[in-house]
């Protein structure tokens, strides 16, 4: 081994995902209010670090590549770092930090003080599996990353039952469907390794032209593309969603509105671009004609559904869904363009909805409830943080100077570019989901500001603890709306490496 | 319709025994029962993929006197089932410990009763 590889930054790609792995254990032993919940963030901050770091050095020299205890790819395991992991870790270590900052008095509400140790264990093992899920490079490795996320993701749901017992059923339901999407995913990665006697990603897409019109194959990809779909919920597979959502904690589905399915999508567009390339996906297995009208149909009735919910965390959680119709758009589109649209929009979405998830939070930790009916006048009793809803909201409907605008602007360019009769129909469909988005912020906006709060209600604003982390989110994400050079940048870059190197 | 893919039709009879399973039972245990069938049917997969008729276990033979090289079973989906194996049992202890609290918190296993009890709520 040369001296050099021996100097910390040269394992920094593994110790993205050891960090947070090697803290959960300890982490479990802690008791107290305070130190399971800085033992996390200070673990989540240095994961952030190393991430931010990794994808400096990959925009500067190039995709980095990373050999697990020194076995040569591919027979090792290889971890990979390259513009679109590396942006993804970044994002996914920055999230998670923002909302353990929050979580510190948020938790003490919801979780028993003598679970809090366990709790936070279980919530850096989800951190580990979802940077393990996009740094590794092996398939393999991704489904143990997966497994790992999915199950401490069953079990922090199942948390929230001291607020209400149905996060149990929720969480049992979610165990059972995302079980089946990754066993798909399992299934599909064992016919890969079949046709080509190997795991590596890089390996697996350099042999694929030989093998690509088999029958495995063809199998193969559809059991990864259904599992995938089922974990990312993607409509229709997305009934899990929006249970898990309404019953979790509340800073975990902050976390996991603006993680757990990206990754999903993540590993999708590594799957369809990278593993199986451009050509093959779009015009073998005509990738386009199965995803655009899952897509359309699920931001279109997704976004219809929202508004009639009665639950502010499960309204959101049905515009979720709705959102990733946009990314899957964006990829099911199968151009650069389209591509850059849906990285720019997992960057946006999960910056928008983690912040419009937090100040959620906010209300549930003053009011106790996270019904409409309960809110009545709440932009009254609590304005500060409503003030920051509505800031979120308008990013969620795609106002000019927010992200969502500028997901959008780039969803409509790329729909644009194919031609006359579907591309000016994409569009407009666009146009009906975003009012449809108005309606349902409009919702909370009419309950928020004009309605009487009930008699005896004072003004409360939640603590300066829980109010600086959302609105980091909020005026975060108006940041990034306006100077896009970082996320715009980003995506398009790593489109582009994607498109090239199909 | 070969019985040469015999390995692979016991696996699809499985996995779709056992999805069929998670589907149509209401009772959590059942489809937890229903939920490891599945993934078991997918460990007898990769298992027997590895298998090389006439294959031996992967041990270095040491003196070989017909000059022949043996012929080595493929090892590699094998220890991949092993991880995937403790990940089912993961999986299983996780989702029957869900059902005891179901139980303690809603008095039933039995799906549709749980979701009366939602709507009368």
């Amino acid at each position: 081994m040369a001296p050099d590889m021996l100097s910390m930054s040269s394992q920094f790609p593994i110790l993205v995902a050891i960090i947070p792995l090697m803290a959960a254990p300890v982490c479990a032993l802690l008791r107290g209010r305070n130190a399971p919940w800085a033992f996390t963030t200070i673990a989540s901050a240095f994961a952030f670090y190393v991430s931010l770091q990794l994808l400096l050095t990959v925009a500067s020299s190039g995709p980095i590549s990373y050999e697990l205890g020194g076995w040569a790819p591919p027979w090792g395991i290889e971890y990979v770092v390259d513009l679109l992991s590396g942006f993804l870790l970044v994002l996914i270590s920055g999230i998670s930090t923002g909302v353990l900052l929050f979580a510190r008095e948020s938790v003490v509400k919801e979780i028993p003080t003598s679970q809090l140790g366990l709790f936070f264990a279980a919530y850096l093992l989800a951190l580990t599996g979802m940077l393990g899920i996009c740094i590794t490079g092996d398939a393999f490795n991704v489904f143990v990353f997966l497994e790992i996320m999915s199950l401490s993701s069953y079990a922090l749901i199942a948390m929230g039952e001291r607020t209400d017992k149905r996060a149990l059923t929720a969480a049992f339901q979610y165990l059972i469907i995302g079980t089946v999407g990754a066993t798909f995913y399992l299934i599909g990665v064992g016919l890969i390794y079949m046709m080509t006697g190997t795991l590596n990603i890089a390996d697996i897409a350099a042999r694929f032209p030989e093998i690509e019109g088999t029958r495995p194959i063809l199998a193969a990809a559809g059991f990864i593309v259904i599992g995938l779909a089922i974990k990312l919920a993607l409509f229709p597979f997305h009934v899990w969603l929006p249970n898990s959502y309404t019953y979790a904690p509340s800073i975990i589905t902050a976390f996991f509105a603006g993680t757990a399915t990206k990754v999903g999508v993540y590993l999708l567009i590594r799957f369809i671009f990278t593993v199986f390339g451009v050509n093959y996906s779009f015009t073998g297995l005509e990738l386009t004609d199965i995803l655009l009208p899952l897509a359309v149909l699920g931001f279109l009735s997704m976004s219809a559904v929202a508004i009639y919910q009665t639950n502010i965390k499960r309204l959101l959680a049905y515009s979720s869904v709705a959102q990733l119709g946009y990314m899957i758009l964006g990829l099911a589109l199968a151009s650069e363009s389209g591509l850059t649209a849906s990285i720019v929009h997992i960057f946006n979405h999960a910056i928008v909805k983690t912040g419009l998830f937090l100040s959620v939070g906010c209300m549930f930790y003053v009011v106790g409830s996270n019904y409409l009916k309960d809110l009545d006048g709440i932009g009254r009793r609590m304005p500060i943080t409503t003030f920051g809803f509505v800031l979120g909201g308008l990013g969620l409907i795609g106002v000019p100077l927010t992200p969502g605008f500028i997901s959008k602007w780039y969803l409509v360019v790329a729909a644009l570019e194919k031609g006359s009769f579907i591309g000016y129909g994409l569009v407009a469909l666009l146009m009906v989901s975003s009012l449809l988005a108005v309606i349902y912020i409009w919702r909370v906006v009419e309950v928020a500001y004009f309605r009487d709060p009930p008699d005896g209600a004072e003004k409360e604003e939640a603590p300066m603890s829980l109010l600086v982390p959302t609105w980091l989110f909020i005026l975060g994400s108006f940041y990034f709306g306006i100077e896009t050079s970082f996320s715009v940048g980003m995506a398009k870059a790593a489109a582009a490496f994607l498109m090239g190197g199909a | 319709m070969s019985f040469g893919f015999f390995n692979y039709w016991v696996f699809i009879i499985l996995l779709m025994i056992g999805l069929y399973t998670v589907m149509s039972r209401s009772n959590l245990v059942k489809k937890m029962i229903g939920l490891s069938l599945f993934q078991i049917s997918v460990f007898l997969f990769y298992i027997s993929m590895g298998k090389i008729s006439g294959g031996t276990a992967p041990i270095v033979v040491e003196n070989i006197t017909d000059g022949a090289a043996p012929v080595y079973s493929n090892p590699l989906p094998h220890v991949l089932i092993l991880t995937a194996i403790v990940v089912g049992i993961a999986t299983t202890a996780l989702g029957l410990s869900l059902v005891v609290r179901i139980r303690e918190s809603f008095g039933t296993i039995d799906e549709e009763e749980i979701l009366e009890m939602k709507d009368g709520a």
